[in-house]
């Protein structure tokens, strides 16, 4: 047996089972950009939605719930174990644990340890009798009635609380959780892994009903999920007073999502009319469009209108912003070209002039701005307009099955920090990139490389084709197979 | 459109504009909107500011009142001068007007507040 540091404590990081492949880029942005030291109990991992982890101060624990959308809730660990005996077993030999620290137990292959003993202190300093506590049962992956849980709150009678139950704000909230595993269509009789310890904070799961779409005042067809958006403020590592940038803007929904963390916001655009909120309205039934719609009066609906700086009608292949203005962060999702169209202003006639009358209510034509294009102009803007140390995050569309992460957009002066895939069909997918600028000496970059792989349009759309037509010739053969059944027992019946 | 943002604009994307900085202003609404006050960011956005640029615009369309014309070191410690600047960069804003740019004389309108950068097709050729 081995005793560890006396400082730190112990907590279970409990997450939400959504979006698993942004975890833990999400914790790590957040970890980085709070500067705060953890050690890895327990690493995180696709089959299980928790980790364990070791932290200085609660206030730590605290300034990580405050921050992420993807944790649901972080509790003091007290016990861990894969049976619920032995995790009473630990619990009462915890009681006995006067050595003031972490007594660690035999790891099993997985490096992970049952029969691990908390100081008895961490347990009676919630014990008092005048604190009020609760006991929350949680349970993942299997439904309990509420007569269920109370019958297991009343196994942990042993542990010496003294003050009044109370259910509404209790002093102390303690929480057991039993984990069945992942897969709902394979649940255990028995826990995989049981959990007891104090309650410390909840996540951000809040803020993605608060920041819902369906309750927006003004979104376009293409707004970013509020839980998406507030994942990508976290990787950009967006603070209070930052000044950040979104040149693909639209309706503005990341720009709400940065202005959440204190980030004051601009936002450029090539589309007029969506800046003006005149294009036509996306929700069903809405006939036009209402004069509070704007990007501006969302951020008045959140209370976060102080930091809204501004808009700009502007072309990215021909952007307007000073060469030496350096933001903080850059985020944006650039049009894939599916939902929304890659342009830029742009004629295919040659010597085309334009009359001087015509000026004044002329809205020009665009030709095609391809991914490519706009990948590479997107990094060689962020090399150029970051600050260092800071970051561009943005979405990336690819045909799932050609995906390599050698050809994804590259830039010198940029490293590509996390990677992160939101599957959108049995086909196509689109990666969450964050780049983080290490280098300030920007070289004259040419176009990328792998410019001409980026094009997801005409991949999307002959990959579908494909697909269609197998899928008819499929059903054609299952039909004649039917057929020839068919005549073959007709046949056998008339014989 | 603020004044910060007026502050960060160019026409460089113009052909044959070299710097198109910094951009006329031509209002013909200016509004005064309230908005919190931030020390910290004013004081953070102040070096990245060309303040004579401010200086001219703010004047420009009459908000330059107690603005001074060059700035002293050791800002930050001014409260009053931050709150100033605070005003002129986040409050004033020009809901209707144009830019003009500087070499060329073109013109880029401002409605609704929202600047219109755009360059027509014949000017990307």
């Amino acid at each position: 047996m081995q005793t560890e540091s006396k400082m730190w404590r112990r907590y279970l990081m409990w997450f939400a089972h959504e979006h698993i492949d942004f975890r833990h880029a999400e914790m790590q942005s957040i970890i980085s950009l709070l500067n705060i030291p953890v050690r890895y109990v327990e690493k995180p991992c696709v089959r299980k939605p928790y980790c364990i982890v070791e932290m200085p101060t609660e206030d730590c624990v605290r300034k990580i719930a405050s921050r992420s959308v993807l944790l649901k809730n972080c509790i003091e660990l007290w016990a861990r174990a894969n049976t619920v005996s032995q995790l009473h077993v630990n619990l009462k030999n915890s009681l006995k644990n006067s050595t003031g620290s972490w007594v660690n137990g035999e790891k099993d292959n997985d490096g992970v340890s049952n029969t691990c003993l908390c100081p008895k202190e961490l347990i009676e300093s919630s014990c008092p009798l005048k604190k009020s506590f609760k006991i929350e049962v949680e349970t993942f992956c299997k439904h309990y009635s509420m007569k269920e849980k109370v019958s297991k709150i009343e196994t942990f009678s042993y542990l010496p609380f003294e003050g009044p139950v109370k259910l509404k704000n209790p002093d102390v909230t303690l929480a057991y959780l039993e984990f069945y595993g992942v897969d709902p269509n394979d649940v255990p009789d028995e826990p995989y892994d049981v959990f007891f310890g104090k309650w410390i904070a909840d996540g951000q799961r809040d803020l993605i009903q608060v920041h819902s779409l369906k309750k927006r005042q003004f979104i376009g067809n293409t707004s970013m999920d509020a839980q998406l958006a507030i994942i990508m403020a976290n990787q950009a590592q967006v603070k209070l007073g930052d000044m950040v940038l979104d040149p693909f803007v639209g309706s503005g929904s990341l720009l709400v999502a940065a202005a959440h963390f204190g980030a004051y916001v601009w936002g450029s655009d090539i589309d007029y009319m969506m800046l003006h909120a005149r294009t036509r309205p996306t929700r069903v039934g809405q006939k036009i469009r209402t004069k509070e719609e704007s990007i501006r009066g969302n951020m008045r609906q959140y209370g976060t209108e102080s930091r809204y700086l501004d808009v700009v009608v502007s072309d990215f292949s021909l952007h307007n912003w000073r060469s030496d203005l350096k933001f903080d962060a850059i985020i944006t999702d650039p049009p894939y070209g599916v939902r929304e169209p890659t342009e830029k202003i742009g004629i295919e006639r040659e010597n085309y002039t334009l009359s001087e009358e015509h000026m004044a209510n002329h809205v020009p034509s665009k030709v095609e701005y391809g991914l490519g294009h706009i990948y590479s102009d997107l990094l060689n803007f962020a090399a150029t307009h970051l600050e260092m140390g800071r970051r561009l995050v943005c979405w990336y569309p690819l045909v799932r099955e050609e995906y390599q992460e050698s050809q994804l957009p590259s830039h010198p002066c940029l490293k590509l920090v996390a990677n992160s895939e939101q599957v959108l069909s049995k086909l196509a997918a689109r990666r969450l990139l964050t780049y983080e600028k290490i280098l300030d000496d920007v070289p004259n970059m040419p176009v990328d490389p792998n410019a001409g792989v980026h094009n997801f349009r005409e991949k999307y759309f002959t990959m579908g084709e494909t697909t269609r037509r197998e899928r008819k010739e499929k059903r054609a053969e299952e039909v004649a197979a039917y057929l020839a059944r068919k005549l073959e027992s007709t046949r056998y019946d008339l014989t | 459109m603020k004044l910060i943002t007026h502050n960060m604009l160019t026409s460089k994307c113009l052909k044959g504009v070299m710097t198109g900085y910094p951009l006329a202003i031509n209002a013909t609404d200016v509004k005064v909107k309230e908005v919190d006050f931030n020390p910290e960011f004013i004081t953070r956005v102040i070096p990245k500011l060309d303040w004579e640029v401010l200086w001219v615009a703010a004047n420009s369309i009459g908000h330059g009142e107690g603005l001074p014309k060059t700035l002293e070191p050791k800002f930050e410690e001014d409260e009053d001068l931050l709150k100033r600047v605070h005003k002129v960069l986040l409050e004033v804003e020009v809901e209707e007007g144009n830019l003009t740019c500087p070499e060329s004389g073109r013109q880029f309108p401002i409605s609704k507040g929202i600047p219109n950068m755009l360059l027509t097709e014949a000017e990307v050729q």
